[in-house]
């Protein structure tokens, strides 16, 4: 492309970064010296088709320098050939992104709704006294500390993580935090003494059940706590691969009827039947063979950012080949040869974990071409997320990885007719893809015994706030929300329970009187809620719910794309009558306020595009049907 | 007439040395990318639905507006654009189709057999409302007379949000002598990034950045137009809805008071400059060229025009007694 590039350059630095990921520039149009041989040639054809590399880029500039600079977007631009104000207009969309300079570490810390109940308020107050106000720096300039979204660390609130940049780029989770933690990691990071070693997921902290049940009686959890997880030994000493082996074993078409037998339906929020979704590209296979630039793709959507959610990121940490395995059966049967995970930006330890597990499944023919010696190629890539909730609707998610600004794209068409790059492309999150190698193995008809006739098999549920023992539960579906919260120890603070946030940030509240509710989508359904995500957040009697609702609405406030009106300034007002409610001087009279907030409601409801703004309601509007909290 | 074959052999023995002199790569060839996608052969059918309890018969590939508009209805539009590809962010063509959950999009939404649409339910008249009192609230509409007459009839009331409400207010950004870019008008339409890019210009000056209700137009890092990729085309004037994007001869003249539509005249003529034959509308008031369009319809231009026929009149206004001494 023929650019026009402002006159800053790129420090060495930053060329190195992006170099250390792309290779040496080919020639002066991609930003190496200009020779003369360059004065003879034109090598710019093919405009944009590195253009899905530029999220990948901007996370190797970031890591390695800790900011965005406008030379370093120059040179993204020359390297990639996208145009300046486009690299910019990318960038600019993440959260984890700075374009402006900034310390080189930064500690970021949770104050979302469940770090709230378990002393996220006093964490930061503490900060402040300790290091100053949020956003200044501290240790002596060289880094700063900033509160942030859901950090996915529910189960062990408060959280905090904290990032290095450098050559070698460092991230630690601190979780739970207190402010003299958070200070001596900063200082540790600052002096280059950021412990090497990784964290360790904490079984007993996080899977509560691994070691009461031995792992028998679970199906999703087996695994985890009962062998290495980094041990392809290990997982298959524990059945790992024979889902694959007995897919391979059924054929394509096989594989599907036992997916369709066992009723699973996904489990990221939206709860489509999983089977169709994958004949929909399997029904378009002879189109694969004819033409050849009509590829397929399967994407595990493990950009788990809904508020209080961390099962995929125990999954991910605890059984990462589990997650491989999924995929792998998906691309067998769907005929992708191309998978990516979209892996959340805030969880280093499941990338480093997943991507050590895609290593040792190439090696041993598990990933790769003619996969256990079948005629069947199937690889694996890693794409990060860079802080942005919107990035887990799935359309946003294919702009994410082509290097747009992550944007959620109007459907029809939808992802199975023309999804990543344009085509055909299955979607499925952590837990529905771990869900498939056992159904495989065991038969869809066993499976679909578990759980109700409409909710099949069993759900893993992210219990946090006010609870006894948080951290991540599985229990076959159609169980009340009762008897998991008895399971989980019961409520925790001053034991009465006042609400229970079920689905996350764009779930619902319930009262609990409701606790009978079955778990399951038709039981949810029938009192106005949604399992959505599998979030499960206590409350006790001593919270303001008024201070969770503000929480809430500014979280979406922060985390809309911005692309349609009714979500851009519906979330923005939302929150501002929130405040006026909260500040007691509204509009007119309270009940005026909430009856705009209701008219809102229903526009965003109606005329988002997405599910962001589509949600971004719902449980302000369940509160206010449960509770009169502004009268 | 002497042989061409002599001629072409002659070429080769004389100019020996070159082979030795030529050092760069190969020139290299893009291998063939697949068989080339013919155009669909069928014929395009014609599909009926059903809009308002009327039954209308549209081409396949037909959008409900298009539809909506065979049958007379005027659905209010703000991102869309014939000569645009459709971004449908601005909603307020939303329609309620039957079995949708939702309410879509009638810009981009084709029809399906059978569909079922109402363009004036209760559902679709709150969504239109809301979104122009989004909008309005938050946006500075008054050079969007458009979007005044829109706010009438769905009875849109943006003060109901309080004093202390977020706009997008912000100085009017004048960096260059043609065009000034005054984002308290701006309402993300999309429209002047589609037209600085694939839909007209691809030159990519602008972009949207930023998330959320802070996302905005800009160039990178927001440097002013002259240091960015800005050909001053200004096609993107040609398509903004709200008179964010305006000529600086217009801003001049509103600022000084002067601009008066009713005095101004509209001339269709054939741009000067080259053989392309682009077609100008001249908008004049009071016998001084004040701007140039170019209209939407025309074959060539579909309106957009660069920077010779959109800014380069003012020679035609040189009088002679100022051309001399």
């Amino acid at each position: 492309m023929d650019l026009h590039l402002t006159n800053a350059q790129a420090t060495a630095e930053e060329r190195a970064a992006v170099d250390s990921l792309l290779g040496a520039p080919d020639s002066s149009w991609h930003g190496a010296q200009r020779l003369g041989a360059d004065t003879r040639s034109a090598s710019n054809g093919h405009a944009g088709s590195q253009r899905h590399r530029l999220l990948p880029v901007l996370h190797a500039l970031h890591n390695r320098i800790g900011w965005i600079s406008p030379g370093a977007i120059n040179y993204a631009s020359l390297r990639l050939d996208i145009a300046p104000a486009e690299v910019h207009g990318v960038a600019s969309f993440y959260g984890m992104f700075s374009l402006t300079e900034r310390p080189a570490v930064v500690a970021h810390v949770c104050d979302d709704i469940a770090c709230l109940t378990r002393g996220a308020d006093k964490l930061c107050a503490d900060l402040e006294k300790k290091l100053g106000a949020a956003g200044s720096p501290c240790a002596g300039g060289r880094a700063t500390w900033q509160r942030s979204q859901c950090l996915g660390l529910c189960e062990r609130a408060p959280a905090a993580l904290v990032s290095a940049a450098g050559v070698k780029h460092q991230e630690r989770v601190l979780a739970p935090a207190s402010a003299d933690s958070v200070a001596s990691l900063i200082n540790e990071a600052v002096a280059g003494r950021m412990p090497a070693a990784p964290d360790e997921l904490s079984i007993q902290l996080s899977v509560p059940q691994a070691e009461k049940q031995n792992g028998s009686a679970l199906r999703l959890l087996q695994r985890i706590g009962h062998g290495d997880a980094a041990s392809l030994a290990d997982y298959q000493r524990l059945g790992g691969y024979e889902g694959l082996r007995k897919a391979i074993a059924l054929g394509a078409e096989g594989t599907l009827r036992e997916l369709s037998a066992s009723k699973l339906l996904g489990r990221g929020g939206a709860a489509f039947p999983t089977a169709k979704k994958w004949e929909a590209l399997f029904l378009q296979r002879n189109l694969l063979q004819e033409d050849f630039r009509r590829a397929h793709y399967v994407i595990c959507n493990a950009d788990e950012s809904e508020p209080g959610t961390f099962k995929d990121r125990i999954l991910m940490e605890g059984d990462p080949f589990a997650v491989l395995e999924g995929m792998t059966i998906a691309g067998f049967v769907t005929g992708a040869t191309k998978g990516f995970i979209y892996l959340r930006g805030e969880y280093p330890l499941a990338a480093e974990r997943v991507q050590h597990a895609i290593d040792i499944a190439n090696n041993n023919n598990f990933l790769g071409k003619n996969l256990l010696s079948k005629s069947f190629d199937f690889n694996i890539e890693i794409r990060r997320g860079a802080g942005a909730y919107i990035c887990g609707e799935e359309t946003a998610l294919f702009n994410s990885i082509e290097g747009y600004r992550g944007e959620p794209r109007n459907k029809p068409p939808f992802p199975t007719q023309a999804g990543l790059f344009r085509q055909p492309t299955a979607v499925n999150n952590v837990e529905t893809l771990v869900n498939v190698p056992g159904i495989i193995r065991e038969g869809g008809a066993a499976y679909a015994k578990l759980g109700t006739e409409n909710s099949a098999g069993t759900r893993l549920f992210c219990l946090c706030g006010h609870i006894a023992r948080p951290g991540v539960y599985e229990i076959a579906m159609g169980s009340t929300l009762r008897q998991l919260i008895e399971l989980a120890g019961g409520v925790a603070g001053s034991g009465k329970l006042q609400a229970v946030l079920l689905g996350g940030a764009a779930g619902a509240f319930m009262a609990p009187k409701e606790l009978d509710t079955p778990l399951t989508f038709e039981g949810t359904r029938s009192i106005g809620a949604t399992l959505g995500s599998g979030v499960v957040m206590l409350f006790d009697d001593s919270v303001d719910l008024r201070r969770i609702l503000l929480r809430i609405a500014s979280f979406f406030r922060n985390e809309t794309c911005g692309q349609c009106v009714p979500c851009r300034v519906g979330v923005t007002r939302q929150e501002e009558a929130l405040q006026r409610l909260i500040a007691a001087k509204p509009l007119g009279s309270a009940a005026q306020e909430l009856n705009l907030i209701r008219e809102m409601a229903q526009a965003m409801r109606d005329a988002s595009i997405c599910g962001l703004g589509q949600t971004a309601a719902s449980a302000l509007e369940s509160a206010l049907q449960r509770w009169s909290l502004f009268a | 007439m002497s042989k061409p074959s002599t001629d072409m052999n002659q070429i080769e023995i004389n100019q020996p040395e070159m082979k030795s002199v030529v050092n760069a790569p190969q020139p290299t060839i893009p291998l063939p990318r697949g068989p080339v996608p013919q155009a669909p052969t069928r014929e395009s059918r014609s599909i009926e639905i059903k809009i308002d309890g009327h039954s209308v018969s549209v081409p396949e590939g037909s959008t409900i507006l298009d539809a909506g508009r065979q049958l007379g209805i005027e659905t209010p539009t703000l991102c869309f654009l014939e000569s645009l590809t459709p971004v449908n962010v601005c909603r307020v063509c939303v329609v309620e189709l039957e079995g949708s959950r939702t309410l879509v999009p009638a810009c981009s939404r084709k029809v399906e057999a059978n569909m079922s649409i109402k363009t004036d339910s209760e559902r679709v008249r709150l969504s239109r409302k809301l979104v122009l009192e989004f909008l309005a609230s938050s946006v500075d509409l008054s050079t969007a007379p458009k979007m005044q007459e829109y706010m009438e009839r769905y009875g849109a009331q943006p003060d109901r949000f309080g004093e202390t409400r977020a706009t997008v207010a912000q100085p009017v950004k004048v960096d260059n002598d043609l065009y000034v870019r005054d984002y308290s008008k701006c309402v993300l339409c999309y429209k002047c990034v589609e037209a600085c890019g694939v839909d007209a210009q691809n030159t990519f000056a602008i972009a949207v950045a930023g998330r959320g209700f802070s996302a905005h137009i800009a160039t990178e890092f927001d440097v002013p137009l002259p240091d960015s990729a800005c050909v001053y085309c200004g096609n993107c004037i040609g398509v903004c809805p709200t008179g964010a994007l305006m000529f600086k001869s217009e801003f001049d003249m509103r600022q000084a008071g002067t601009w008066d539509e009713s005095k101004q005249m509209q001339t269709d003529t054939i741009c000067p400059y080259c053989g392309v034959g682009c077609d100008l509308t001249v908008h004049a008031q009071d016998g001084k060229i004040v701007r140039v369009t170019s209209p939407l319809d025309h074959s060539v231009t579909h309106g957009n025009l660069c920077i010779k026929g959109r800014f380069g009149w003012q020679f035609v206004q040189i009088q002679p007694a100022e051309n001399g001494k």
